[in-house]
């Protein structure tokens, strides 16, 4: 197996995406050199007289949203990671298992009820953790343990979850609910404030930094749930922490972007073929990977054309692809 | 180590008894084969010694401490189960999966060191299958997956090792290997407990035997006294004979002609 060493691949990562955010900070409508840039962060950190236009396009638009870019990205791709591990199934993530759609609908319910952002985080979380839990349970109801079984059970979630957000959009305000709940479901960060990303950042970091601590036992119970317990491991409890933890990724990045799809299945993946199945190598670099992506992404959305294009349109360019190529790749292992 | 199996019953929920009433002593370097027809609860067996299921009636004293009252993973330092063979879902090497046999032993949050490395190093040395370990763990064969599963049980560093069905779904050649390996492992102190469906193991490996039958009542004892014509061809409902063959230097049990043409199989 010729795997990348990766704590080099993993430093490399950290000096690409760390260009990348001082390159998205850069370019834009109103583009400036990097060095700038840096110059605005210093004057601003140390308090003193700055170029105030410069210092107001990087801390009250470009800065919050590379801020989301990052943090949704490596959300959405950890907890693909994390579903796969658990599920012992390479073919799903957070959108094909439903999680993203319920968390979704969770949000849309939030946002009906005039609710603020964090209520609307705990609604979509809520939202995720319910789909996911039918997912599971409509797979075992069906008495299979295909992995084609789950990601079908999955799409019926997501489906049930879609009329379900459709009925809530026909029962919204079209003067002012209607136009929040879609814009938002389209799956933009364009909007995002410094304090939205706040309210989202110490949970996602919570559960990032539990799921990459756990990410060893992670391998074992992808081996299957009796020999993660012959090996003494209290299957129920990891699992169900794993779930909370990637279901609150989702449903924070969610509730902060709404749905971006593929990121969860492609990132992973991609990184599994750099650097192999080990979580304790993948999980931090599916991370990095992810924020990469999507910021590398949403710059591409922001800078391509004189509209912004929706993110999971350009995600969905790449990962439809993708997930094309996995199945050819794997077409004898699937039963 | 001494484990002791006392009394144990397992019912479903719906009701339907599997087994009852069963005991015996596992002991060090002694093989205990679980013979039975299909569904008898063989594999049912092995799970509730190893502690993943749990009887409803009876219980399992690892030196003489009821595992009922005992964390999985203390039970998982004492016992290792080796699993029917599974399809992995991802490509582990050979050694990241031995490796995992280090887990009862080290905390939630502990990774595997240089020592849990040479502990899982020591055990695929054991099993010589050093050509094997940086190796996919999808892409060996089921006779070498064999032999890494039962790699796993040794990183473990168990007293007693269970393996279900250990000559399931391999061919004769590597049958053979894996009863050679057991038998190995039986010399190093190693106590066994195997399921399997072919009596002829059982005098190969001159091992204990139990034999659970259809109504799940276990007869316990010696490869002699238990392994006689009457009482398999009783379990199987097989005319069978076992027939001491001096060239071989061992019993064997083996079916006589089977003879389509006349009485058993007519033709409908």
């Amino acid at each position: 197996m010729n795997h990348l060493d990766s704590r080099k691949y993993i430093i490399l990562l950290v000096v690409i995406l760390a260009v990348f955010c001082l390159v998205a900070a850069s370019i834009g409508r109103y583009s400036m050199n990097p060095a700038d840039v840096l110059g605005a962060l210093y004057t601003k950190v140390k308090g003193l007289e700055g170029n105030k236009t410069m210092e107001n396009v990087l801390f009250l638009v470009r800065f919050p949203r590379i801020l989301a870019a990052v943090i949704v990205g490596a959300a959405l791709s950890l907890s693909g990671a994390i579903y796969q591990g658990i599920f012992k199934n390479p073919l799903v993530s957070p959108d094909l298992l439903g999680v993203s759609s319920g968390a979704c609908v969770g949000a849309a319910i939030a946002i009906l009820l005039g609710f603020n952002l964090a209520w609307t985080q705990v609604f979509a979380f809520a939202g995720g953790l319910v789909a996911v839990n039918l997912a599971v349970l409509l797979s075992k109801i069906l008495r299979s343990s295909s992995n084609i079984i789950l990601v079908l059970s999955g799409i019926i979630i997501s489906g049930l979850m879609g009329s379900i957000l459709g009925v809530l959009k026909f029962i919204a305000d079209p003067e002012t609910e209607l136009s929040s709940i879609v814009y938002w479901q389209m799956g933009s960060i364009a909007g995002v404030s410094l304090k939205q990303v706040f309210a989202v950042i110490p949970l996602m970091i919570t559960a990032m930094v539990i799921m990459l601590l756990l990410s060893w036992r992670i391998n074992i119970m992808s081996f299957g749930e009796q020999e993660a317990k012959s090996l003494g491991i209290n299957v129920v409890l990891l699992r169900g922490i794993a779930i909370i933890c990637a279901s609150l990724l989702t449903a924070s990045a969610v509730s902060i972007s709404g749905t971006i799809g593929w990121i969860g299945l492609v990132i992973p993946h991609l990184g599994r073929i750099l650097v192999g199945p080990d979580n304790t190598k993948l999980f931090p670099v599916t991370l990095l990977q992810g924020s990469i992506f999507l910021l590398l992404i949403d710059t591409i959305s922001r800078v391509a054309t004189s509209v912004e294009i929706p993110l999971s349109i350009l995600t969905g360019l790449i990962g439809a692809p993708f997930y094309a190529y996995i199945l050819w790749e794997r077409k004898t292992k699937l039963s | 180590m001494k484990i002791e199996v006392r009394n144990l019953s397992f019912t479903y929920r719906n009701g339907r008894m599997i087994f009852e009433n069963i005991s015996f002593d596992i002991e060090p370097g002694k093989i205990i084969c679980i013979l039975g027809p299909n569904g008898a609860g063989k594999s049912t067996l092995l799970n509730c010694i190893a502690n993943m299921l749990v009887p409803v009636a009876g219980e399992v004293l690892i030196d003489g401490l009821s595992t009922r009252r005992m964390q999985l993973r203390e039970v998982a330092r004492a016992i290792s189960y080796v699993p029917q063979i599974v399809i992995p879902a991802f490509d582990f090497s050979v050694l990241e999966y031995v490796v995992t046999g280090c887990a009862p032993r080290m905390g939630t949050f502990e990774r595997p060191k240089a020592e849990h490395y040479e502990i899982a190093w020591q055990a695929i040395r054991l099993l010589r299958i050093e050509h094997l370990a940086e190796k996919p763990y999808t892409e060996i064969s089921g006779g070498e997956r064999q032999q890494v599963c039962i790699a796993r049980a040794i990183a473990q560093q168990p007293a007693v090792i269970l393996l279900d069905e250990p000559t399931a779904h391999l061919d004769y050649g590597n049958q053979i290997k894996v009863l050679k390996t057991i038998s190995d492992l039986a010399d190093r102190g190693y106590g066994i407990v195997m399921t399997t469906h072919n009596p002829d193991h059982v005098l190969l490996l001159n091992a204990q035997i139990g034999v659970i039958n259809r109504q799940g009542q276990m007869t316990f004892g010696d490869c002699g006294e238990i392994m006689r014509e009457d009482f398999l061809q009783n379990l199987y409902d097989t005319d069978l004979r076992i027939l001491s063959i001096e060239e071989l230097n061992r019993n064997i049990c083996a079916v006589p002609n089977l003879n389509l043409g006349v009485g058993g199989y007519n033709g409908d």
